[in-house]
């Protein structure tokens, strides 16, 4: 996903059309969305809920609406905070959970992948909108045709490559197939770059400066606010991307190259017999939520405004 | 001194030939310079290993080993796998579900933001749920919908007894449960879709629908949900193709031995539980290729059936 994303950040236009549904109809819809916010409320309420609890109170308590017994047991847990044996007796897992060192590797992922991706996508989006070079159809074509194409053949050749490279189980192997960036950010950059105001290009060509000044002078800052607010839903999906990161950094089992995503998968998978460690799940994705969250308090309506359907044009 | 020199240039310099000029002009050298680091990810990472995995179909490959050329046997295996047929049985189910619920959530959600309020905290918390990750968000329903620990099945114990109890993650449900999680997570994501969709449909035909005395179905059969049909089929294109390629969720609740008596085994698990498990890269691409072809043939009838390029407005 992510592909969807959009590009200018727009003012959602003014609703105008008046209701014409009587008070019945009115009711009957607001309870509709009411009760979908609920939906979508009320699990993440449930996350809170168990992350501050414990695995034996939650047995005796599958309705209670509150924590149960409530404690940062969980939290101590799955930052590693506390001792191993201590651990199990919490009801939680059997292995030395490190989310702090998680926390730094999803961290450096994202940022890289977000940031070199932008780079390398703008030069390249810019190329396509605003320079005439032989070859622009052509290669264009090639951009279109990953965009339409699906990607379930790419992860096995790329996993033996970066094994071949000996890149594999690194941070590094993770980062590779994004670091240059990707069809539909060169894509929906090269939209934005073709709405930009052509005199200002001009005008800068009239001063002097080649293409390069006016591409990272002029373009490029004039351009930010879109920018910025496709780099959000980009980092979103990057900071949530599970498979890639699964394979190529060693299935969890190699602490260094293990993102959150894959903390949380691996931890999951060592607890097949009994009951599982719930508390200690939901601690972890809460911390991994946590930055997403915040980031939306901030950008969110920048981020949602932009969410539209662009076409392939 | 200068002038001399350029007076021996054009003497005895043939001007460069045009292609050069073109091929040499200041936009080519910076086009080619901006587009080396994108095109040789594109080409790296993208463009060739869907070349190579095609490739890899027809042979024995293993992880360290490019294994022999072995014609069409893969796929004369594939024919016969049972757990590939099983795999797509199980995929084909969870689209099934997954496509209808999350579709008609995510259109009836726009249309009545759209309708109800201007709000955008309305639409930040329908958005919410993609803030977290499919592989969490799954995590998160298999506690609400557990036997044990689970607030539903503990509420239905509590009410009507251990009789009334459902066992969402059994084998009879785990699938249809594994699209409910995947539609809670991107209902509201897709219903922004459709949300800005609706935004581009002109008053003017609402007004004037409205006077000639048309009801809210009427207005929503005739003019709404014709005039959404390219967002709708980029919607289904997307979410179709993604739909098959089903992992994360599956991942959760399957783990590396396959879930429930195997009953979310979909079709990416078993095409990495083959590669990554067995290290059949050979058999692994011949299964992907197979995935790869019904993902061409959505997003090619969605896109010729239904025209998606083009719109109804102007």
């Amino acid at each position: 996903m992510g592909t969807n994303s959009l590009i200018t950040p727009r003012r959602t236009r003014e609703i105008k059309r008046k209701i014409n549904w009587g008070k019945s109809g009115r009711i009957l819809a607001w309870s509709i969305l009411i009760l979908w916010i609920a939906i979508t409320i009320l699990p993440l309420w449930w996350v809170i809920r168990m992350a501050f609890s414990t695995t034996k109170d939650l047995l005796g308590n599958p309705s209670s609406l509150l924590p149960v017994n409530f404690t940062f047991d969980a939290f101590k847990r799955v930052l590693g905070l506390v001792d191993v044996n201590e651990t199990v007796i919490q009801g939680g897992f059997s292995q030395k959970l490190n989310f702090m060192l998680y926390f730094r590797n999803t961290f450096i992922v994202t940022t890289t992948i977000v940031f070199a991706g932008l780079v390398f996508n703008s030069m390249a989006a810019y190329a396509f909108a605003r320079l005439k070079f032989p070859g622009r159809n052509i290669l264009f074509g090639l951009y279109i045709g990953a965009l339409i194409m699906p990607t379930v053949l790419n992860l096995i050749p790329n996993f033996i490559l970066i094994n071949r490279l000996h890149i594999n189980n690194t941070l590094i192997g993770i980062i590779a197939p994004g670091f240059f960036g990707n069809a539909f950010g060169v894509f929906f950059l090269r939209q934005i770059f073709l709405s930009f105001n052509k005199e200002l290009e001009e005008a800068g060509k009239l001063d002097g400066a080649n293409r390069i000044r006016i591409f990272a002078g002029i373009v490029l800052p004039n351009t930010l606010p879109s920018l910025v607010t496709m780099s959000i839903l980009a980092y979103v999906g990057a900071w949530n991307e599970f498979q890639w990161a699964y394979f190529a950094g060693g299935q969890g089992a190699v602490e260094q190259a293990t993102v959150m995503t894959v903390a949380l998968a691996h931890f999951r998978a060592q607890q097949q017999g009994g009951v599982p460690d719930f508390p200690g799940m939901m601690a972890g994705t809460l911390i991994s939520a946590i930055p997403m969250l915040i980031a939306f308090f901030f950008f969110g309506r920048r981020a949602i405004d932009s969410i539209r359907f662009t076409g392939y044009r | 001194m200068n002038i001399q020199r350029q007076a021996f240039r054009s003497a005895y310099i043939p001007p460069r030939p045009a292609w050069v000029k073109r091929w040499l002009s200041e936009d080519a050298l910076v086009a080619y310079l901006f587009i080396i680091p994108s095109l040789f990810g594109l080409i790296v990472f993208v463009l060739w290993p869907t070349i190579k995995g095609f490739s890899l179909s027809f042979t024995s490959a293993s992880l360290t080993k490019p294994g022999t050329f072995v014609g069409l046997a893969n796929y004369a295996t594939l024919l016969h796998d049972k757990q590939f047929w099983n795999s797509m049985l199980i995929t084909t189910k969870y689209v099934l579900f997954n496509i209808p619920l999350q579709t008609v959530i995510a259109i009836g959600l726009a249309v009545l933001i759209s309708r109800l309020t201007k709000s955008t905290f309305v639409r930040l918390i329908i958005f919410l749920p993609y803030l977290f990750p499919m592989l969490m968000v799954t995590i998160i329903w298999m506690s609400i919908l557990d036997y044990l620990t689970g607030p539903i099945d503990g509420l239905l114990k509590l009410w009507w007894g251990p009789g009334a109890m459902v066992g969402f993650l059994n084998v009879k449900n785990v699938i249809a449960s594994l699209a409910w999680i995947n539609t809670w997570r991107h209902a509201g994501y897709n219903a922004l879709l459709f949300f800005a969709g609706l935004q581009g449909i002109p008053n003017e035909l609402y007004e004037s629908a409205a006077i000639d005395g048309a009801n809210e179905w009427q207005i929503f059969r005739r003019i709404t949900f014709p005039l959404l049909r390219p967002v709708t089929i980029f919607v289904l294109v997307t979410s179709l193709v993604g739909s098959f390629q089903v992992f994360d969720s599956a991942m959760v609740i399957a783990t590396p031995t396959g879930g429930p008596g195997g009953a979310s085994r979909v079709i990416y698990w078993y095409i990495t539980s083959l590669a990554f498990n067995q290290f059949k890269m050979g058999y692994a691409s011949t299964v992907a290729v197979a995935l790869f072809v019904v993902s061409m043939l959505i997003a090619w009838v969605n896109l010729h059936y239904f025209r998606a390029g083009s719109s109804d407005i102007g």
